[in-house]
């Protein structure tokens, strides 16, 4: 009854949260974070559903009015979408517990647009996972990123120039792809993923469509910070509020990441004779770039929240350098690793914003042990988070990066092996210097007494998402058999 | 080529809008400017569109019984006219985004030319 229309009630369940917004800011100062937080929680619900019936059910699709496809808009539940979904859903929906418990202490006005914003990026986020229209994808990107650039606008000048920078950057990403649809829709007369994937595959990769496929790329590669595009990033994490980053951080390139691999594999035909050029190898290449420009560059930061961000852009090489490897095991590492790193980024983002909020200030020659005895429980998630980004075992970094590093064997790339255990080392150094200074640094000065480790609702949140680095890790093998598994195309 | 710039001429002019709308994006100091050619580039795209669905000799597809003897080669294509209206809604909303940041970053320094601002930032 319920279940045929999945695929667009968790969309819904966002929007119409956003419109209830105002009237909830009228009930109570506190409203607007419990509709946020029901509202996740019913999109989290709705969304493991629609993994649930994929997974036994098989794939199924929505025709948007009872439109058949290709003329009306499709939305699809597929292993691949399905499992996305439910990454957005679940991290999203514990960055707003914390935030709802860690006294967001707004006033009511700001916290009705606040949260109007979280939840139509929200909704842009699950719609582009959702839907099988290139057309419906741009606009969805557009309402998440108009939506984003609100929420990493607010606060300081500081956020709103930075946040104009990634408004212009954007934008123009976003046109690249939709100027790319123009071309596609010329030579081929549709804009259903299904649809188009037929098409090409029956005419093959003439030039005007080789045109459309680089002008997409570059477009999604720029929303999703890939090397060279990646110049928005570090600014507009350091600069925005702690919540907005913790909240933007972890999901707002995966979706884009979603996209690529869905046009990669699903609507491009990936033969070795329709191109030109090494599509695959280039975007390889770019995600290796990366792995190490990222590394490299997050080592002498001295701003805790810029130095994840650019450790943020080397993780988005490991996912580029895994769909670009084109080969089962790197599919494989780079969907384990879009949701390793989600729950690894919002645990140490959450942390910077627990930094903020008890004003210990984010910088790093500002951590000290002090810092530990004020926070221990957010602190000992910190280290634990940290130790995954580093990729140890049994944590679930270490997985994900085995895979990759499965995949770089199996395609023959010696090279990429050396490039991801070279990062693990340059990972290890930019953040063992902040385990190093919060365990092992001078607890003289007066120092305050150690705060007695309870378990509080403030950082339930914090708790759940570093345990589930270490559940993430222990089921790793369940995870890629039965989630992982079905997806991954024929190569 | 010449046949090539003759037979395309509206694409022509259509890219060379696109180049002009993103020069200013990446090249004017003010922000304001920059405003005006992120306009200018969504402008130049939607144009896009709307030339593809252009076809010669043809018209709004709304039917008439004098044009239903060429079948659908008398209409223009109606599909690229109802995705720009939202691209056009999409480009409005962007711009309006755009300009309240701006609003903001104005409030904040009191200048939104690009070099002051980067100056007062560094600080």
């Amino acid at each position: 009854m319920i279940g045929e229309h999945l695929p667009i009630i968790v969309i819904l369940t966002y929007c119409l949260a956003a419109l209830l917004m105002p009237v909830a800011g009228l009930l109570h100062r506190k409203a607007p974070s419990i509709l946020a937080l029901i509202a996740g929680g019913g999109a989290l619900v709705f969304s493991l559903m629609t993994l649930w019936k994929t997974l036994t059910e098989g794939a199924f699709s929505y025709s948007v009015g009872a439109w058949p496809p290709p003329v009306g808009i499709e939305l699809i539940a597929d292993p691949l979408s399905a499992f996305f979904l439910v990454v957005i859903t679940l991290i999203s929906t514990l960055v707003l517990f914390h935030a709802h418990f860690s006294d967001g202490a707004e006033s009511g006005q700001q916290s009705i647009s606040y949260y109007a914003c979280v939840m139509l990026m929200l909704g842009g986020f699950s719609g582009i996972i959702g839907t099988a229209d290139l057309f419906n994808l741009f606009v969805f990107l557009e309402l998440s990123a108009l939506a984003g650039y609100g929420l990493l606008g607010t606060g300081s000048g500081r956020a709103a120039h930075s946040a104009f920078r990634y408004l212009i950057l954007g934008t123009v990403g976003a046109s690249f792809y939709l100027f790319g649809l123009g071309f596609l829709y010329a030579e081929t007369g549709s804009l259903n993923m299904g649809d188009l994937a037929l098409i090409l595959d029956a005419t093959g990769m003439q030039t005007t469509a080789r045109i459309a496929f680089v002008f997409i790329i570059i477009g999604i590669s720029l929303k999703m910070a890939l090397l060279p595009l990646h110049q928005w990033l570090p600014d507009v994490y350091t600069d925005a509020p702690a919540m907005s980053t913790a909240l933007v951080a972890p999901i707002g390139t995966k979706v884009a990441v979603y996209a690529l691999i869905r046009l990669m594999y699903d609507v491009f035909p990936s033969g070795p004779g329709d191109w030109a050029f090494p599509v695959h190898s280039i975007l390889a290449f770019a995600g290796a770039a990366g792995i190490i420009w990222g590394s490299v560059m997050a080592i002498p930061q001295t701003n805790l929240k810029r130095m994840l961000a650019y450790s943020s852009v080397a993780q988005i090489g490991y996912i580029a350098l895994g769909i670009g490897l084109a080969t089962p095991f790197g599919y494989i590492g780079a969907v384990l690793h879009v949701f390793n790193h989600a729950i690894m980024k919002a645990c140490l983002f959450l942390f910077s914003a627990r930094l903020e909020k008890t004003g210990l200030g984010i910088r790093i020659d500002k951590l000290t042990p002090a810092t530990r005895l004020r926070l221990p429980v957010s602190t000992a998630c910190f280290v634990l988070a940290a130790i995954s980004m580093i990729g140890l075992p049994p944590t679930a970094g270490f997985f994900s990066k085995w895979y990759l590093i499965l995949g770089s064997y199996e395609s023959g790339n010696w090279f990429y092996v050396v490039i991801i255990l070279a990062s693990s080392l340059l990972n290890a150094v930019y953040f063992f210097r902040i385990i190093e200074r919060v365990y092992l640094g001078d607890t003289d000065e007066g120092s305050p007494k150690p705060v007695r480790v309870r378990l509080t609702r403030r950082n339930l949140a914090l708790v759940t998402l570093a345990l589930s680095i270490l559940v993430a890790g222990l089921f790793n093998v369940w995870i890629v058999k039965s989630l992982i598994e079905p997806m991954v195309p024929a190569f | 080529m010449i046949e090539l710039i003759e037979s395309y001429y509206a694409y022509w002019m259509c890219f060379l809008l696109l180049t002009v709308g993103l020069y200013g994006m990446l090249f004017k100091e003010n922000l304001l400017k920059k405003v005006i050619g992120l306009s200018i580039f969504q402008a130049s795209i939607i144009l896009f569109f709307i030339i593809v669905a252009f076809k010669d000799g043809s018209t709004v597809p709304i039917y008439d019984a004098s044009f239903s003897e060429r079948g659908p080669l008398g209409y223009i294509n109606p599909l690229p006219h109802a995705l720009m209206l939202t691209a056009i809604v999409v480009g409005v909303a962007t711009v309006g985004v755009a300009l309240a940041l701006l609003l903001r970053i104005h409030k904040a320094f009191g200048t939104i030319d690009e070099s002051t601002l980067w100056k007062d930032l560094r600080k």
